[in-house]
């Protein structure tokens, strides 16, 4: 067999927004009353500045601390991504300042697409390893059984060539195609339409997944009851009846992301996979499945760097803050139509041609940093900006992305438009010097104060409504 | 070395329209209705104005573009005309040109209109704007509050204020302008309200409340100038003098380099020192006898005390709670009701400070009258404007008094 290649590290994201179970079950119970039993723990849900594309930003940057080699190739993997046509792994690399020789690829239209990139990405990384980041952000329609079941996330994985220090190591895998429909979205609608859950179960769950798994741990000549972890995205109780069903007797499945995060789509394959790493010891193999249109059954084990994922998963649970409107939520999403004033009405235009000559500043965060006196500057300038410098053409790129920062002074605008008032910016100063007036995000009211230190993370800036494009820059966020 | 623009140029007239709502008017009518004020008061015909400068901001929502809506509205006799534009300090800067053009001898008369239509845009607060096509893909979609509002929590950091403490002097701040606006029949915001009424406003951008902020009004200003000799001719006997213009830009090191700490505009201070040099004033606080400030916000009054040189560091709090610049104090502040209570239709605005300073000058401030130290009216007024946010701007400070001055 091939070598299938290695999780080398992995990186988790997580929207800090958690909407409740019991508030979607008590705010649409009139509608669907099954969804009175107002069932336990939250879904995350994304911030109105996030996105299938920035929270991938945030998981594979995640992922990528700490690395000094680039991958050499990176696969963007979401049946979300906010772009039909403009390559979205593109986008994403260039926010990572990843280098533009990086082979990219987008794998869209199926869950399974996380799970199809790992296993393709020794045969296209070749010599190097690939950055294989699944995320979705799934709107769900009021009141439907997918509302509370949903979740909103991203995963990333480094796949490469196994070393010291690794996380896991791929031992087998099977794939099966099938066109079995469970859901389905088509292009250019909305939400997904779902089917009859005891159908998805008996027919496809219990049969061709099962089969798969038992063909995956033949072929590598692996006993079922010696498989310590089950990574499906499944309901916890749907995933055991799946690892009993296997002969997976000893199999654990994960609860904390269905408790905290809900079913995150084309992420949630790589974030069970993840949470399975998280409680693994160094030696536990690993079944994990994908599923959309067929069924990836991965043979993992657990090696030294394993609980390296435990952290990157905690790391992104623990920062959950409750969402306290249901009817925010849905104006976020646009289900509702919130009147958010006439400064609402401004134009968002983007001048491309300043975008693309500025994409270094704009999508990379890189400022400058002059050669003569040091200083560091945003944006990167011909003059520098320190009062006893002002030397032309001394700087360098230097990329403020992963600086960090403090609060110098603030404010909570009122009267700004804002998709979630008070619309938070103040004076941010860097690290390693120099100042930008910025957005803050993810911070509630009285929340903020000057001197608390931040760092950044790439987020939507602007919705141009007039010609439906998006536009996205780096904000703070409380540390 | 230049020798400054001290006494080279007198005001021969001005006019300002009332501020406020009106919506019944558009900016020729304001810019009219100044106009003809200034006209009557300088005592010329139209036609011996020898070049024009207009001040307007907003020029998309409002007069549209160039020189042209002044020379227009006013049917000026096809003299130059120029259109200026510097943020807030766009009147004072319409002023500097009418008055350098006087000074270097180009034309005998020249006038200074700024105007600001600004109640067209169907909601509160300023027009929304772009902040060109680089700027808009980074900076925040700031509101003019919220840039201001910076102020507050670093200054309040910096000098170990709590909010509550800083809130109080704000809202005195904004309790004495109203108070002098009470006797301002042309101001926009003529009724009283209380320090509790402002701290207890609704939020606009924290800490500012509602009561923190100016009020968004239409108007015009204006003022005609010429040289000491021509004004004499016109009968003025001590015409209101021209003793320092200054003007001082960022250029960039509040944006972007750590050195400037928010809790005060860097450009203020310089161009204080200028225009105190220019005007020949050893010590402000003991020569001033009255000051129009940028009070954009009630925070901005604050610390411009300090950046002009008035209050000491960090005791802006202590001498605004004390009446230091209240109507009966030392250094009345914004005696007109300021920008917070005349109003602010940002052309207008410098040259309504330099009206209202004129009008005191010349004792015919009517019920708002200062006596002046020794009370023999005023000597000296000081006008400053703050254009644009603390993290960039444009500060002007101008210096009027009388030109046979008691200075």
């Amino acid at each position: 067999m091939s070598d299938l290649g290695s999780i080398l590290a992995c990186g988790v994201h997580v929207p800090r927004l958690r909407l409740p179970r019991a508030l979607i079950a008590a705010e649409t119970g009139w509608l669907n009353p099954p969804a009175r039993n107002a069932p336990a723990g939250e879904r995350a849900i994304a911030n109105w500045d996030e996105d299938a594309l920035t929270m991938a930003v945030a998981a594979a940057r995640n992922c990528l601390a700490g690395r000094t080699a680039a991958p050499a190739g990176i696969a963007f993997c979401s049946t979300t991504a906010p772009f039909a046509d403009r390559d979205d792994a593109v986008l994403v690399a260039a926010a990572l300042d990843l280098p533009d020789t990086i082979a990219t690829q987008n794998l869209c239209a199926t869950l399974r697409a996380g799970t199809r990139a790992v296993l393709g990405a020794r045969a296209d990384g070749a010599g190097g390893s690939t950055l294989v980041v699944a995320s979705d952000l799934r709107p769900t329609r009021v009141g439907s059984p997918q509302e509370p079941a949903y979740g909103d996330a991203a995963a990333a994985l480094l796949i490469g060539p196994a070393e010291a220090g690794e996380l896991a190591r791929l031992l087998g895998a099977v794939s099966r195609n099938a066109d079995f429909v469970d859901h389905y979205r088509m292009s250019g609608i909305r939400f997904d339409y779902a089917l009859e859950e005891r159908w998805v179960r008996d027919e496809f769950l219990m049969k061709a997944v099962q089969q798969a798994i038992g063909e995956v741990l033949a072929g590598a000549g692996v006993n079922a009851a010696d498989v310590r972890h089950l990574a499906i995205p499944a309901a916890p109780g749907l995933a055991r009846r799946i690892a009993q069903g296997s002969g997976l007797a000893a199999a654990r499945c994960d609860e904390r992301l269905w408790q905290h995060c809900g079913d995150a789509g084309a992420a949630m394959p790589l974030l069970e996979i993840v949470a399975a790493l998280g409680r693994s010891e160094p030696g536990d193999l690993i079944v994990a499945v994908g599923l959309g249109q067929g069924v990836d059954a991965l043979l993992l084990r657990a090696e030294a760097g394993a609980g390296r994922a435990a952290q990157a998963l905690e790391a992104a649970l623990a920062r959950g803050r409750e969402e306290t409107s249901y009817v925010r939520y849905l104006a976020h999403r646009g289900l509702i139509d919130a009147d958010f004033g006439m400064r609402a009405e401004r134009d968002q235009r983007t001048a491309h041609t300043v975008a693309y000559r500025k994409r270094a500043a704009v999508t990379a965060f890189t400022g400058g940093r002059c050669e003569r006196c040091g200083a560091v500057q945003f944006p990167l300038s011909r003059v520098c900006v320190n009062p006893a410098c002002r030397a032309a053409d001394t700087q360098r790129p230097h990329r403020l992305a992963d600086s960090s920062g403090r609060v110098k002074t603030f404010t909570e605008d009122w009267q700004a438009f804002a998709p979630r008032p008070p619309y938070v910016y103040g004076n941010i100063e860097f690290a390693e010097g120099g100042n930008l007036l910025m957005e803050v995000t993810d911070v509630e009211p009285g929340e903020l104060a000057v001197g608390d230190a931040v760092r950044f993370e790439f987020r939507i800036k602007d919705e141009d409504r007039a010609r439906a494009f998006r536009r996205y820059f780096w904000k703070a966020i409380k540390s | 070395m230049a020798s400054g623009i001290k006494d080279k140029v007198v005001i021969a007239g001005m006019g300002c329209s009332k501020f406020g709502e009106r919506w019944a008017l558009g900016p020729d009518d304001l810019m009219v209705e100044a106009f003809g004020e200034a006209l009557e008061d300088a005592g010329i015909e139209r036609d011996r104005i020898d070049a024009a400068w207009l001040g307007v901001f907003f020029d998309e929502q409002s007069t549209g573009k160039s020189s042209l809506p002044l020379s227009m509205a006013l049917r000026l006799p096809n003299v130059p005309t120029t259109r200026v534009e510097n943020l807030c300090a766009t009147g004072t800067e319409a002023l500097r040109g009418a008055v350098y053009a006087v000074a270097a001898g180009a034309c005998d008369i020249a006038l200074a209109m700024g105007v600001e239509k600004l109640k067209d845009t169907g909601f509160g607060g300023l027009p929304e704007r772009t902040k060109g096509t680089f700027e808009d893909l980074y900076l925040p979609s700031s509101t003019a509050p919220g840039a201001f509002a910076q102020l507050a929590s670093a200054y309040a950091r910096g000098y170990g204020y709590s909010i509550d403490e800083l809130k109080r002097a704000m809202a005195h701040i904004s309790w004495k302008s109203h108070e002098n606006a009470t006797r301002n029949p042309k101001a926009h915001l003529r009724n009283r309200i209380t320090i509790q009424q402002a701290l207890d406003a609704p939020m606009i951008s924290h800490p500012l409340g509602v009561y923190d902020c100016c009020g968004v009004s239409d108007g015009a200003a204006c003022a005609i100038v010429t040289t000491p000799e021509i004004a004499r001719g016109l009968g003025k006997r001590d015409p209101v003098s021209i003793k320092a213009l200054q003007l001082a830009p960022s250029n960039g090191v509040e944006m972007g380099h750590e050195s400037w700490d928010g809790t005060h505009t860097l450009t203020t201070p310089l161009a204080a020192r200028r225009a105190y040099a220019e005007a020949g004033i050893g010590d402000p606080r003991a020569e001033l006898d009255l000051i129009e400030v940028h009070d954009c916000f009630s925070i901005t009054e604050l610390v411009l005390m300090e950046d002009l040189g008035l209050s000491d560091e960090g005791r802006a709090p202590h001498d605004i709670l004390d009446g230091r610049y209240d109507r009966d104090g030392a250094i009345p502040c914004q005696i007109d009701g300021g920008l917070k209570c005349f109003g602010h239709p940002i052309g207008a605005s410098g040259l309504r400070m330099a009206y209202e300073v004129y009008l005191q000058l010349l004792g015919r401030a009517g019920p708002r009258q200062l006596r002046g130290r020794g009370g023999l009216g005023p000597a000296l007024g000081l006008t400053h404007n703050l254009g644009g946010i603390p993290n960039r701007n444009v500060a002007s400070v101008a210096v009027f008094g009388l030109l046979a001055g008691r200075v």
